[in-house]
């Protein structure tokens, strides 16, 4: 009987506020959208980092012929400081250096020779203008400052470097979108609770005379308010659904049909992280519903 | 079954109290009115029975519950317990007049079939037996009021408040209503009922509690009542016989010999 009387009045509460229900839940879904865009643009970056950092290394270039740097005033590094750098990974950097590669300037000049077969933009270069380095292959990649500290200065090394800087301008980007993605998803959050209170009062304020008679015969506070608060929640779990539905249309679209058939080298997020966020979404479409009903409610439905 | 101890009631700070220092108790079973002018407290008391209102001061006891110490989320269980008539109706224009009862039922959780028997069971005692089907605005006054009372008593509350219940009311029909509260009261129901009607009170002959500015100026066993703005002007009837001896028990789920027309 209890069950099935809310039904009834939230059906009717829903209906009597059709363009406001529509409203609510159309707001939902666009602020819900942005939020999972966010969402989805970190798993994205995520994805790439597992995907990029399992593949960059840290290079640590030995002094060349000729070096300006004040650890090359010895010259070319020598045969026993190289012996002294591999005891220093061995040792020192054993928890955090996972390979070591050494790549001789011969093995350099080979595999550029190989690149540019008829030598870069025009110079001849020889062997003696390569330079040796070690290419290390970190356990934690975000381990790099670690290794930067013990290697530079040492004898011998000219520059430590990490490949990881290539990829952080593009991460600066993506990273700056979820943000703005969020920006927009917090003013649109906040249209969306606005809405979903006044939607709740008006709601309120046109069953008035059955709530004051359902006070009157000593219904409970529980079952006045919950058609109400079921309503609201009712019309934001629509829209994060809608909001669901359309990540997981533009996903399957753009990136899993288009972006993914056209540049393969990448990783990207797929329907399966849409399904990962949606209960985010859903949750938040929840708390929503039930900050508005709580801010609204307990002024216009009081014992 | 109502107790006011010392019951001061202030709305607004530094204004006049509505309910001043009133003391009354009213038994089990009792039928009373609550009679003074406009203003009076009569409202006053009942919204504090109803614990719409607390008391500024003193205590309100309704059926052995302190309304002071009442925590709000037993308030609706008190509430089952007393049954509310007023004098512009409050029912529900969308709903059928079976609806209307049926909804006091249905909203405190009553099984579907508990509510099929104890509706039309009550909409016959009230004298509205085949009119289940009609809509508020296609009754007469006294019908809609007496669909209000079907509401109010459905859930047979052992307290029944009425607000002026024959306010918007012609005399004939103000006379069927209060034999209609005549005959809830018999079944053991204690009423209270607020009114300025002179007339209704001083045929009833029942017990008359009387305000005046938030006090209780009389508290009358058989009393009448005098309207202060008629001036001393004479009761058009001097010695009213009570409307029915209070002899015959009536069973609690009254069975019906219908209810006085109107």
């Amino acid at each position: 009987m209890r069950f099935q009387f809310i039904l009834t009045e939230i059906g009717q509460g829903l209906r009597r506020n059709l363009s406001m229900t529509i409203s609510v839940v159309l707001v939902t879904f666009v602020s819900l959208t942005f939020v999972g865009a966010g969402l989805l643009l970190q798993a994205q970056i995520d994805k790439l980092k597992d995907d990029w950092y399992d593949k960059v290394e840290v290079s640590v270039f030995l002094c060349p012929v000729g070096s300006a740097e004040a650890t090359c005033a010895g010259g070319e590094a020598s045969p026993e400081q190289i012996d002294a750098l591999e005891t220093v990974f061995d040792d020192e950097l054993g928890d955090q250096v996972e390979r070591v590669y050494f790549e001789s300037k011969e093995d350099a000049f080979a595999s550029f020779s190989e690149q540019y077969p008829d030598g870069y933009l025009g110079t001849q270069l020889t062997v003696d203008d390569m330079q040796a380095s070690f290419r290390l292959k970190l356990t934690d990649p975000q381990n790099y400052e670690v290794v930067n500290d013990v290697v530079t200065g040492r004898p011998g090394v000219e520059v430590v470097e990490d490949q990881r800087r290539i990829f952080d301008s593009l991460f600066l980007a993506l990273n700056r979108a979820s943000l703005m993605s969020a920006g927009l998803a917090a003013v649109m959050l906040l249209a969306a609770v606005l809405l979903i209170t006044t939607t709740i009062r008006l709601s309120a304020l046109s069953r008035r005379r059955e709530t004051g008679i359902m006070r009157l015969v000593g219904a409970s506070n529980l079952f006045i308010q919950l058609p109400f608060l079921l309503e609201g929640a009712i019309a934001a779990v629509l829209g994060a659904g809608l909001a669901v539905g359309g990540l997981w249309l533009t996903v399957k679209y753009l990136v899993t049909d288009w972006l993914a058939e056209s540049v393969t080298w990448v990783a990207y997020v797929d329907g399966a992280d849409v399904l990962r966020i949606a209960p985010v979404l859903l949750g938040i479409a929840f708390l929503l519903a039930a900050i508005a009903s709580v801010v609204t409610l307990n002024r216009h439905t009081r014992v | 079954m109502i107790r006011f101890e010392n019951v001061t009631k202030v709305y607004a700070r530094g204004a006049r109290p509505a309910v001043d220092d009133v003391s009354m108790e009213v038994r089990r079973g009792e039928f009373v009115f609550l009679v003074g002018a406009s203003g009076s407290g009569k409202s006053t008391c009942l919204h504090l029975i109803l614990r719409e209102e607390r008391p500024t001061s003193g205590k309100v006891f309704v059926a052995g519950r302190d309304l002071r110490s009442l925590s709000s989320w037993k308030v609706p269980n008190l509430r089952r317990g007393i049954g509310v008539v007023f004098q512009d109706f409050r029912l529900l224009p969308n709903k059928t007049v079976f609806e209307n009862v049926a909804f006091a039922l249905q909203v405190i959780g009553k099984p579907r079939h508990t509510i099929a028997i104890t509706v039309p069971e009550t909409l016959e005692m009230v004298g509205l037996a085949g009119k289940e089907k009609r809509r508020p605005h296609e009754l007469s006054g006294g019908e809609q009021q007496r669909v209000a009372i079907a509401r109010a008593f459905v859930n047979r509350p052992p307290i029944l408040l009425a607000d002026e219940p024959t306010g918007n009311l012609d005399p004939t029909t103000s006379l069927g209503i209060m034999r209609l509260l005549d005959r809830i009261n018999r079944t053991g129901t204690t009423v209270v009922m607020a009114t300025h009607d002179d007339d209704i009170v001083n045929q009833m002959r029942k017990r008359v509690i009387e305000l005046d500015t938030g006090r209780v100026v009389r508290d009358q066993a058989h009393g009448s009542y005098v309207r202060s703005d008629e001036e001393t002007e004479p009761l058009t009837n001097p010695d009213p016989a009570p409307m029915s001896a209070p002899t015959t028990v009536v069973r609690r789920s009254a069975h019906v010999d219908a209810a006085a027309g109107e």
